[in-house]
């Protein structure tokens, strides 16, 4: 069946390594690449939080100071609180988390190198257009890092302005420079993401294996699918917004500038238009790997296909329409508010669906606590926490309250950081001996889970404390009370970057060392989706001859 | 009627995706004078109503009305109300005066941007004739009154969320602005004569 499968692969892989990596129109080498940039972006984007969290560890600063950022805290010397600095470093951790990890790992890594795989494509629908993507998302974060280190008015570096770059701070002339190469940073990334999702869509749409109607697709195509569109629909949009910023910064319009008659709520409106869709189009592709994971290892068929699959879509539409969420201070009229409150509340109902139908495909099912299923549930017990916040946050009296403090800051660190980065990880050990025909060794994935669960939770669980106390979020120092829980958290935040660090040490163990894979499922029958009758790895082709149906279709039919 | 019907397979779905980028670019922009219009026609965002003339129709029900004034950062005027509040009937037309003053020795334009608050009040704040409609320009040392007429509308007490409303205060913020062609001629023209008052121009 699976030699059937890799028909007319029999000839030798004689790509040398330059020709292979760098000239790649290969969906399955793109993703490879996608998923080691974005995690060296990801270690980058790690280390400014374990600075900051460093910084924030003890009331006063001791650390970003102006005489010079140190790392090492020195009583001796005076430290002017260089507040610059602090702003920089929440931006840049913002950007890179956003627009240069999350999407390109889940979206551009697992998306390309599974989704043509799961629907038995032979390739993407433009592989050289893939190429393009992948490499304008390289020339995007060097922007984006050549931005970091560019010179600000402030005698520092880089726009301290919040990743959502809101006018008249990122307008100020002093920021004009880092400001406008931060702009084509995110034009570049955006552009990368589009043209990323119209190959998706079309790939999706037009070369599914004979017999896969739409509603036999696995879930995790669905949600790149799905994912797609909204990149298609929000990310014009961005682009859109930060243009007219770009030339209100430079060429002297007024599209939010209030002096020549522009208005920066607008700009508010129009970031978070894109903004809202853009937190399902980090979380979704991570409910796709989940959905297969719970399936897996319950040893059942995922609860309720056709609900998981509209779901996603509800999720995704319903994220068009939230966005004023985020701006409920701006001074909406009362009927505006509550319709942007309720409206956010039913996203509860896709989301509760999910969430039920993953723990009904557990009911009963029996479960088999390895590597990929641990990080699974930790998934699931996050992104219901931040869930749950979520609704909390939904309400506009309670969000007055709340409004800019930690308590919002843990609830998008629950969905966001931990929901798709244990997602993430989830889908790396999951995959890991599907790409590289190596298994990581399961003490070590299990090691490098409870260091990361404990770390993270100990990280942002205090911080629903210290928002609930009013600790604003955006300050690069705090008054003593909030000390403790400060503490824990920044001990948490270590304890996370040390499960980091040993993770790619299992990593690097696991490709050069790891215990080699025979067979083409190491798992078991219900992992059940197409790239499991491929070799570990897989050649470089696949699919040339087109699947059977019943080499997926394990549904009885109707 | 079929899109791009000489087109298929992968061209034609990839056509059509490029066409949904490029009409969510476009709504992008369209934001903007959309917008604009909500804002003017809700009186979204505290934006106010233009009136031709008062109204006709005078409840006894009172309503206060604060003045504030401020500046944009690099603006050298200074500026502020003449009474900080006043209290009338709603529909009454009121006047009220701001005081401006350019303190350097060379002439400023400015123009002003202005809102109400609470925002519920804007579609009822109609002004009958303001000093900002118009780019106002101080010759150096110069101060001037200037005013601002106005009512509240009558329907401000039948709205569901206007109703709440006891007080509304009218905001003003100047920007400095270039100045306007005929007195930059009028300014340079004896600034040739004389080296000192070129100076003072390019000082500032």
């Amino acid at each position: 069946m699976a030699d059937a499968a890799i028909h007319g692969d029999e000839h030798h892989d004689d790509r040398g390594f330059f020709t292979r990596w760098f000239m790649s129109t290969n969906h399955k080498d793109i993703g490879i690449l996608y998923l080691f940039v974005a995690g060296a972006l990801g270690f980058v984007s790690v280390l400014f939080t374990v600075y900051m969290r460093l910084e924030l560890m003890h009331p006063g600063v001791q650390y970003m100071c102006a005489e010079g950022a140190q790392f090492f805290a020195n009583s001796a010397q005076t430290c002017t609180p260089d507040g610059d600095l602090w702003n920089v470093m929440i931006t840049y951790h913002g950007v890179l988390m956003m627009f240069f990890v999350v999407i390109p790992a889940l979206f551009g890594g697992f998306g390309n190198y599974l989704m043509p795989l799961q629907i038995g494509a032979p390739d993407m629908a433009f592989p050289r257009l893939n190429n393009l993507s992948f490499w304008m998302f390289v020339a995007g974060a060097s922007l984006g890092i050549a931005s970091l280190l560019a010179p600000n008015g402030n005698d520092g570096f880089g726009a301290g302005t919040g990743w959502v770059l809101y006018p008249p701070l990122s307008t100020q002339a002093g920021v004009a420079l880092p400001m406008s190469l931060a702009i084509f940073a995110v034009h570049l990334s955006g552009a990368s993401s589009i043209l990323g999702a119209i190959n998706m869509i079309t790939t999706f749409l037009n070369m599914r294996a004979p017999g896969m109607t739409l509603h036999k697709v696995p879930l995790f195509a669905w949600s790149i699918f799905v994912t797609a569109w909204l990149i298609l629909l929000a990310l014009p949009v961005l682009a859109g917004a930060i243009t007219m910023l770009l030339t209100d910064i430079n060429f002297g319009t007024t599209f939010f500038q209030p002096e020549g008659g522009g208005d920066p709520i607008l700009y508010q409106h129009i970031l978070w238009f894109f903004g809202h869709p853009e937190v399902y189009i980090i979380i979704i592709p991570g409910f796709g790997i989940i959905s297969h994971i719970i399936a897996t290892f319950s040893r059942k068929p995922i609860f309720g296909y056709l609900p998981m699959v509209y779901a996603m879509v509800a999720i995704g539409v319903l994220g068009f329409v939230v966005w004023a969420h985020h701006m409920y201070t701006v001074g909406m009229s009362l009927t505006q508010q509550s319709y942007f409150m309720l409206a956010t509340m039913v996203i509860a109902v896709p989301t509760g669906v999910k969430i039920f139908s993953w723990i009904a495909t557990m009911w009963g099912g029996s479960i088999e606590m390895k590597t990929p299923m641990l990080w699974a549930f930790g998934f699931l017990f996050l992104f219901t926490v931040g869930g749950v916040t979520g609704i909390v946050l939904s309400q506009a009296g309670v969000d007055r309250v709340y409004h800019d403090t930690y308590y919002v800051v843990a609830h998008f660190h629950y969905v966001m950081s931990l929901g798709a980065v244990f997602s993430i990880f989830a889908g790396i050990y999951f995959y890991l001996p599907k790409f590289s025909g190596r298994t990581a060794p399961e003490w070590a994935g299990k090691l490098h889970f409870w260091m990361m669960f404990i770390g993270a939770n100990l990280t942002f669980f205090p911080q629903h404390f210290l928002g609930r106390q009013g600790m604003p979020r955006r300050y690069i120092d705090y008054p003593e009370a909030f000390a403790t829980w400060n503490l824990v958290s920044s001990w948490g935040a270590f304890l996370s970057f040390a499960s980091f660090v040993f993770f790619i040490g299992v990593l690097v163990y696991t490709l050069t060392k790891g215990k080699r894979v025979t067979e083409n499922n190491p798992w078991n029958e219900f992992a059940d989706t197409l790239e499991w009758t491929l070799p570990c790895p897989p050649p470089e082709h696949t699919f040339e001859t087109l699947p059977k149906q019943e080499d997926w279709d394990k549904s009885p039919a109707h | 009627m079929k899109l791009f019907p000489n087109l298929s397979g992968p061209h034609r779905t990839a056509l059509m995706a490029s066409a949904v980028v490029v009409t969510m670019g476009g709504l992008a922009y369209a934001s903007v004078p959309f917008y604009d219009w909500f804002c003017r026609v809700t009186g979204f965002g505290g934006i106010t109503n233009v009136a031709e003339a008062g109204s006709d129709v005078v409840l006894d029900q009172t309503i206060t009305v604060r003045f504030d004034a401020s500046l944009d950062r690099d603006m050298p005027w200074t500026f502020k109300p003449e009474v900080r509040e006043m209290e009338l009937r709603i529909g009454e037309t009121g006047l009220a005066y701001y005081e401006a003053h350019n303190p350097l020795d060379v002439p400023i334009a400015g123009q002003a941007a202005y809102n109400v608050t609470p925002y519920e009040a804007g579609a009822f704040f109609d002004k009958i004739e303001c000093f900002c409609f118009t780019e106002q320009v101080l010759q150096p040392g110069e101060t001037v009154m200037m005013p601002v007429s106005f009512f509240v509308d009558p329907a401000i007490v039948d709205d569901r969320e206007g109703k709440h409303v006891h007080t509304i205060t009218l905001s003003y913020t100047f920007y400095q602005i270039d100045l306007p062609e005929d007195v930059v001629q009028a300014v340079l023209a004896p600034a040739t004569l004389t080296t000192a008052s070129q100076n003072a121009i390019e000082l500032n």
